[in-house]
């Protein structure tokens, strides 16, 4: 489903991806992770185009994504991304927060938007806060709109850039497992995380990034239990400290 | 209508309108010189230990700023000269009393506005600064002068040449109290000539071009003196 | 000074009216008034282009800003006098004169105003409306604007004073406006020239330091309301 080949990137000087091949299939569930600067959250980014590439390709569903004639909106409505920060709207309400988009790019009539909102909002467990205003909610519920909003759109493919790591820790469980249950209907996810426990439990595949580039990429089980390059090696035995939660 | 520049490059126009140019920055040299002294002098009252000085200096910075130049200008040109005893007015009206009203009345202005930016630049100092000061043993003054106002100035000089950029465009309104600065020296020239376009190109390039210089300077001081913290 | 006012406070307040032309601290209120409300969209419109991704739109715009910010206002008021005729090729009246100049010059600044206010929004905002699908008009209708909007009330209600101390310099067109106006009782008067200059520094006093109470009071409101919303 999506293709990356060869993909380049840098910031000024600094390569910040560096040859990026990747396939990913429908249906699969991808952890992304890696020590801090490894080009996890820009890798995913350039998935939607809110980061640019220097060279290489990005084919999703057989198409280029940088193709001439692309209508870049039309294009992200498809996608459903997730951000660390949640970037909900304060001035409008829940319910209005996952309205806009449909209401006004897929044409849904107020009803029918309102009805699937209401849908997505009670699967997330938040649909008797449809009326409250981000502001009145905590993080862990705030985020779990977020994701009830990428999805009010019907995309096929879900993105989601270090979704818990702005959460307080007894707020990161809630959304991961909304995370779950969208992995296990079958939703193609793209999850730049630190969640190792997430990972092992629902991540199809693994990919581990160090300094721009894929270094490994293996099943939970074979990433975990037996690392092959000396840096993932690293990497997990750095999170291992006494303190990290057992996985 | 035909643009034509000779007219204001040479000749009788030229001269009125450089006078004009001369005048209004000799107003701007004027007031800034009389005004920072009085900008500090009403920033440190608004700061000092003193409630009835605190309370004056508020009033006459609210008083100043909630009344526009032009209003002022008038006061001092129309108004204040009555308040005097006629001695001094005499000297006054046979003098040059428009430049004499017009430096009271933008030197008053202006030290309101920079009295602020240097309020503003003295409470950015951290507080312990002055805490060492007064543990030292300096008093209210001697902490201002010794420890404070050094390391403030350097913060407010890019909003104090902000407040010079605007003491510049403020000489226009001069003009209206008979100042023979440069807006004054436009009009005259149109009037004389009704070439207004010339004049005015001239008028405007002029502000244009110091506005220009005082921006740059105050580039080149935050490049030369950037804010250094501990 | 009491009969002064007594005898001249109507005209002092609306000029001539309904006998010449409408004048004084209500010429003034509602020039300022018309001015901010005129250059309002254009502000939005500068200040949009301002922050645009394109050059060709960002840098004229730019320029244009510079131009008028390093212009005084009254230098401005005289390029409408002699050029609006020309332009529009009948005689413009004061008023308009003063209006186009006006909106003009505010309309820079408000656009420096509106910039603030955009560029003080989370960059996630943008971001994520965009990755909705929402294209660029759109996030800023839905978006941006309304939180940017709401953040800049403060200080547009300190340029409607600003505007108010601006309509002024109308005196050096012959607009009948309040300074005008007390000049013109001084000439009548002739010997109360402090007085009537008191009461009109006195007048501006009172209606621009009302608004700047407001102005910080309206500020007060919105830091409470976000902080209230943040600690729910």
């Amino acid at each position: 489903m999506i293709q990356l080949d060869k993909v380049n990137k840098w910031y000024g000087d600094y390569h910040a991806l560096v040859d990026v091949t990747e396939t990913i299939n429908k249906g699969e569930v991808v952890v992304v992770c890696g020590p801090s600067g490894s080009g996890k959250s820009t890798l995913i980014r350039t998935l939607n185009r809110l980061e640019p590439i220097q060279s290489g390709q990005i084919t999703i569903n057989g198409q280029d994504i940088h193709r001439r004639g692309l209508d870049l909106n039309e294009f992200r409505s498809h996608i459903g991304f997730v951000f660390q920060q949640f970037n909900l709207f304060p001035h409008l309400n829940v319910l209005e927060n996952c309205i806009l988009a449909p209401a006004r790019l897929r044409g849904l009539k107020p009803a029918e938007a309102k009805a699937r909102s209401l849908a997505l909002l009670e699967r997330v467990g938040l649909a008797h806060k449809a009326t409250a205003f981000p502001s009145e909610l905590s993080g862990g519920q705030q985020q779990r709109v977020a994701i009830a909003r990428a999805l009010a759109m019907e995309p096929p493919l879900m993105l989601f850039d270090e979704p818990t790591s702005a959460l307080d820790p007894e707020m990161v469980g809630e959304v991961l497992l909304v995370m779950r249950d969208l992995a296990r209907d079958g939703m193609t996810m793209i999850c730049v995380t630190h969640e190792m426990g997430f990972a092992r439990e629902v991540a199809d595949r693994i990919l581990f990034m160090d300094a721009g580039q894929v270094l490994e990429r293996a099943t939970p089980d074979d990433f975990f239990n037996r690392p092959q390059s000396p840096r993932a090696q690293k990497f997990l035995s750095d999170i291992r400290t006494p303190f990290a939660v057992e996985f | 209508m035909q643009f034509d520049l000779s007219l204001i490059l040479s000749g009788k126009y030229h001269d009125w309108l450089l006078s004009g140019l001369g005048v209004s920055l000799a107003l701007t040299g004027i007031t800034l010189l009389l005004a920072l002294p009085l900008a500090i002098a009403i920033a440190l009252c608004r700061l000092a230990p003193i409630k009835p000085l605190n309370w004056l200096a508020l009033a006459y910075v609210e008083t100043i700023r909630n009344i526009p130049l032009l209003a002022h200008l008038l006061f001092w040109y129309f108004g204040a000269p009555e308040l005097l005893p006629d001695n001094i007015k005499e000297w006054l009206y046979s003098g040059n009393i428009e430049a004499i009203s017009a430096v009271a009345g933008l030197t008053f202005y202006t030290a309101a506005y920079m009295s602020e930016d240097i309020r503003s630049g003295i409470r950015g100092i951290p507080v312990q600064q002055i805490e060492a000061a007064r543990a030292i043993g300096f008093g209210f003054m001697a902490t201002m002068r010794l420890v404070i106002l050094p390391q403030a100035l350097r913060i407010t000089i890019p909003p104090l040449i902000s407040q010079t950029l605007n003491l510049w465009k403020n000489t226009s309104i001069a003009t209206v109290i008979g100042v023979a600065e440069l807006m004054y020296q436009a009009q005259k020239v149109e009037t004389d000539s009704f070439r207004s376009t010339e004049a005015f190109a001239f008028a405007t390039a002029s502000y244009l071009g110091v506005s220009l210089v005082i921006t740059l300077l105050a580039a080149l001081y935050h490049h030369r003196y950037p804010v250094r913290n501990v | 000074m009491l009969d002064l006012i007594h005898d001249y406070w109507l005209y002092f307040l609306i000029g001539q009216y309904p006998n010449g032309p409408f004048g004084g601290l209500g010429l003034t209120l509602v020039l300022a008034t018309s001015g901010l409300l005129l250059s309002l969209p254009l502000g939005l419109i500068f200040g949009i282009a301002r922050i645009s991704p394109f050059r060709i739109i960002r840098w004229p715009i730019t320029a244009l800003v510079y131009l008028v910010r390093g212009t005084p206002l009254l230098m401005v008021i005289f390029w409408a006098y002699f050029f609006l005729p020309s332009i529009t090729g009948h005689k413009t009246d004061q008023i308009t004169t003063m209006l186009t100049a006006l909106v003009i010059f505010d309309g820079v600044y408000l656009a420096e105003i509106v910039r603030a206010g955009i560029l003080g929004l989370p960059k996630g905002q943008l971001e994520c409306a965009r990755s909705l699908g929402l294209g660029y008009f759109e996030a800023m209708r839905f978006i941006i604007l309304p939180q940017a909007l709401r953040s800049m009330l403060p200080s547009l209600v300190n340029q409607f004073i600003s505007t108010i101390k601006e309509t002024s310099l109308g005196y050096i067109i012959g607009l009948t406006e309040v300074s005008f106006i007390a000049s013109q009782i001084n000439t009548q008067v002739l010997t109360k020239s402090t007085q009537v200059y008191f009461i009109l520094g006195l007048t501006y006093f009172v209606l621009c330091f009302s608004l700047s109470r407001f102005a910080y009071w309206l500020e007060k409101a919105l830091q409470r309301t976000r902080s209230q919303k943040a600690a729910a």
